[in-house]
């Protein structure tokens, strides 16, 4: 971005211009989407609710404490599943790209688990860990291991040689190649495995609590939706996105901060 | 000129599938001498170069330093690389300083030595800076400062000054010069800059292409330390002229003496 490449005093005045002009149309966008919500739920034109009845219930339910719990519950699930998930994947990933025969070993199977969709197999962890937390977990590590895992692998062998050849020229042994490029080398790679595996530990928990929960934000719509409560349906699903942009930006700023060192295009 | 072999090419040959990137490749640079290698491209320069630093083994013949066959590379063979290869998640200290680390240097010592090398290339306001933020000249300045550091006895140069601007290519190539007289290094450096090749060398040797090998080698029996002065001289002018035929026309006149 010429941005960063030439912090001169035109180009960041100009940049501030685009940023801000992007932030005032993000914020146009919206408020002409709640309008647009606002008047085909008014005119009768579809049997949803409006945007005052999604208000007034959250405000109900931040009350009453109940959606707060939901979002706790959620947001541990993820937590716990996708560190498990993304902690293996790294390791396992290095593995994989570094020695050749354990990539021969385990890439057969992850090929093979990539194409099960994580929630074909809740049946079977219902069936073999029961219906409370474990197969959710276990689900969600899955899942964000998964995308995780081939990441990583893929930043290993992809670290261009001419770095490895300079390290090696200036007396790097194996070791230390690993370590201070590869490692390197390969964080953004990492870091773009973990916003997939995050999204997608996301995805999977919400639709797993819709199948088997006795809490989180799943389970509420899940229930909402045996008493007809569009309100309550809405109020989950946009706390969901937001949680699932919020969750995103983490990582992007993350990302944006460990690999600043990047040439961006 | 010190009598002992340093590097020593013995039918190098090298091939990529069915390709020859360079046929039997016999060469010998001596011990503290200053070769330059010219060549069109893809003539193999960057091959030859390649198994002198052990990053490539030749596919038959070999390539000896001291007379030992080369197995791998060493710290003692500093290379700077056609694409520079700075590590990009490094400033311009913590780059030069990578080698130092590896031979066990401690903190304050790796420091000076690599501000040093950093100011000797004029990249002292930019030693914290990242390699993106450098033009390509400077990016290629870093890489030089970084293999200068580890004292290298052997260097091998892959067109080192390729993306610098006249002035700042004079001013390494003089630099390069002053180290090579001081430090009695072993010198071989890639080039397609004729004039540059006859400057620094006490032999260019001329490569041809389809199948790379050796074209031609031409001694350059100037004086050193050499001069802006000497550039303009008849004996300088004919040796590349003579260079330049090699190279381009492949049929070099007698030189006169
Ligand atoms: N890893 C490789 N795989 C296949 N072919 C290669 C490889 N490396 C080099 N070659 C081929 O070998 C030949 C010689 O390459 P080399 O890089 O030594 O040329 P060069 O003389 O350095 O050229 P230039 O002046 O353009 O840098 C070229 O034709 C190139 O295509
Ligand atoms: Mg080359």
């Amino acid at each position: 971005m010429s941005i960063q490449s030439s912090p001169g005093a035109t180009t960041t005045v100009a940049g501030a211009l685009a940023r801000s002009e992007n932030v005032i149309l993000g914020f146009a966008s919206f408020v002409i989407g709640i309008l647009f919500w606002y008047a085909v739920t008014r005119a009768g034109l579809v049997k949803l609710p409006g945007p005052f009845q999604v208000v007034s219930r959250s405000a109900d339910m931040m009350a009453n404490g109940q959606i707060f719990t939901d979002i706790l519950s959620s947001l541990r699930r993820v937590f716990i599943g996708f560190v498990l998930g993304a902690g293996a994947a790294v390791p396992v990933g290095f593995l994989m790209g570094w020695y050749k025969r354990a990539r021969g070993l385990i890439e057969p199977w992850i090929q093979f688990l990539r194409v099960i969709p994580p929630l074909a197999v809740i049946p079977l962890a219902i069936v073999t860990l029961g219906i409370d937390e474990a197969p959710k977990i276990f689900v969600i590590f899955l899942a964000s291991f998964l995308s995780s895992v081939i990441a990583t692998y893929q930043g290993v062998i992809s670290v261009d040689r001419t770095y490895i050849n300079a390290a090696r020229v200036l007396g790097a042994s194996d070791g230390v190649i690993f370590a201070r490029v590869v490692v390197p080398a390969s964080i953004p790679f990492v870091l773009v495995g973990f916003r997939i595996g995050l999204g997608s530990a996301w995805a999977t928990l919400v639709a797993a609590e819709l199948i088997a929960a006795q809490s989180g934000l799943g389970f509420r719509m899940q229930q909402a939706q045996l008493y007809y409560d569009l309100p309550t349906i809405f109020v989950s699903l946009i706390t969901i996105g937001i949680l699932g942009l919020v969750m995103d930006r983490i990582v992007v700023w993350t990302e944006s901060r460990l690999t600043q060192w990047q040439e961006r295009v | 000129m010190a009598a002992s072999v340093k590097i020593r090419f013995n039918d190098a040959t090298r091939c990529f599938g069915a390709f020859v990137a360079l046929e039997k490749l016999n060469l010998e640079v001596m011990d503290s001498e200053f070769v330059t290698i010219v060549g069109p491209s893809g003539c193999g320069k960057s091959t030859a170069m390649n198994m002198a630093a052990g990053l490539l083994m030749p596919s038959s013949g070999s390539v000896t330093i001291d007379g030992e066959a080369v197995s791998g590379p060493g710290p003692e063979r500093g290379v700077i690389f056609q694409q520079y290869a700075l590590f990009p998640w490094l400033t311009v200290r913590k780059n030069v300083e990578f080698g130092l680390r590896l031979k066990g240097m401690k903190e304050r010592e790796r420091r000076e030595r690599a501000m040093h090398y950093i100011e000797l290339v004029g990249l002292a306001d930019f030693a914290d800076a990242l390699p993106k933020t450098l033009s390509g000249g400077m990016k290629q300045r870093c890489a030089i400062a970084r293999a200068y550091a580890v004292d290298p006895k052997v260097l091998l140069m892959d067109e080192p000054f390729g993306a610098l601007d006249a002035l700042t290519r004079v001013r390494m190539q003089d630099q390069l010069l002053g180290t090579w007289t001081r430090e009695r290094k072993t010198v071989m450096f890639i080039t397609h800059d004729v004039d540059e090749a006859v400057y620094l060398a006490n032999r260019v040797i001329v490569m041809a292409a389809k199948p790379g090998r050796l074209q031609e080698i031409i001694e350059v029996d100037l004086p050193y330390p050499r001069n802006e002065e000497l550039r303009l001289s008849a004996r300088f002018t004919e040796i590349r002229n003579r260079v330049w035929h090699a190279v381009y026309t492949r049929a070099a006149p007698a030189l006169q003496p």
